[in-house]
């Protein structure tokens, strides 16, 4: 089920990387197709036992306190949590370049530019 | 009509990627998971060598790994050289906004309001707090959820909150730069010398200690440490390059 969300996140994404005009609303959705495939990426660890019990998050305390528990995989929250960092990274130069392009052209259309 | 198609291409892509999954044997359902066929099962067993089923319990020690959060022990012992190449793209990308935004003359960009008392001082009181929150997430990476990239930009957002409240502050960004160049330099060197003494680049070479004391799992809280200030300081660094302009 968590899976469809995370899907439908990234068509979302995708759709608006294909249709909006403003550059502001470009890094938007490529942040949304970003979370989109966080998301799915997690899902794909998440465990459910024979029984029905539900994986514990992957930390050992004094209650959850043997490797041998139910934990779920933690491999792929070890990989979005790198693929976060560099999503950090590129929204972060992108709108540096957003903000250069603004005091160039006035405008954060795409449409408007290179009229001057 | 571009809209049409660009909805058109959008739902042929969800059609793709749903076709493709179903009935997927290297792809199993939603929570049908089996982590021990994984490679997963070593990092929770901590046995990835495979010699002996050493099987941890909180409180154990001399564990392959010492850290009792999982995935601090993937992110900083088992993978540690990539979370290296990470800490390097944070970098160069803090590298590339301050070459599109910096100028050698600057000054704070000018916010539409000014702050009256109550917004300074309560700002400087929340500030401490957030302060705290982030260092404690830092040191407690490898025991509890958090860890240097959370706690190092919760650092960061105290930052965010002084700029935002103060319309003439301005952090001291040279000591940032220092303080990053510092920590990136020490956690290469924490590398260089697990080279030596032990073989492997970023290989643990102190006592891995008992799973679950703060004071345990050998240079992985010394090295998330190092990754929350270097973090901290670059986001700071960002912030203070998207909060000024070049002074005419």
């Amino acid at each position: 089920m968590l899976q469809y969300a995370a899907i439908f996140l990234i068509m979302l994404g995708l759709y608006g990387l294909l249709t909006q005009r403003n550059i502001i609303k470009i890094i938007l959705s490529l942040n949304i197709l970003e979370i989109g495939l966080n998301v799915f990426i997690i899902s794909i660890g998440f465990v459910i036992g024979t029984n029905g019990e539900i994986g514990i998050a992957p930390i050992l305390t004094s209650t959850n306190n043997s490797s041998a528990l139910l934990f779920v995989d933690p491999l792929p929250q070890a990989l979005v949590l790198t693929a976060i960092v560099i999503g950090v990274g590129t929204t972060a130069l992108g709108l540096a370049l957003a903000k250069n392009i603004y005091a160039k052209y006035g405008t954060f259309n795409i449409d408007e530019m290179g009229e001057e | 009509m571009k809209n049409f198609l660009a909805l058109i291409l959008t739902l042929g892509l969800g059609a793709l990627i749903l076709v493709s999954l179903a009935n997927n044997a290297a792809f199993p359902a939603f929570g049908d998971v089996d982590t021990t066929d994984r490679v997963s099962d070593g990092y929770i067993n901590r046995d990835t060598d495979g010699t002996v089923d050493n099987t941890v319990s909180y409180g154990s020690t001399d564990a392959e790994s010492g850290p009792a959060n999982i995935v601090t022990a993937i992110v900083a012992d088992y993978r540690s050289f990539d979370t290296l190449g990470e800490v390097t793209v944070l970098f160069v990308s803090s590298l590339g906004i301050a070459l599109l935004l910096g100028s050698t003359k600057q000054k704070r960009l000018e916010l539409d309001f000014h702050p009256n008392f109550m917004l300074r001082v309560g700002s400087k009181a929340l500030f401490g707090i957030i302060l705290m929150t982030g260092i404690y997430v830092t040191i407690h990476g490898h025991l509890t959820p958090g860890g240097g990239f959370p706690g190092g930009t919760m650092i960061a957002s105290s930052m965010l909150l002084l700029y935002l409240a103060d319309d003439t502050f301005r952090a001291r960004i040279k000591g940032f730069k220092v303080l990053e160049s510092v920590a990136g330099t020490a956690y290469v060197l924490i590398g260089f010398a697990g080279l030596f003494l032990m073989g492997t680049y970023l290989q643990n070479f102190l006592p891995t200690g008992t799973i679950g004391a703060l004071l345990s799992a050998g240079i992985i809280p010394i090295v998330y440490v190092l990754i929350g200030l270097k973090v901290g300081s670059e986001i700071s660094g960002v912030i203070d390059n998207f909060l000024t302009e070049e002074a005419v």
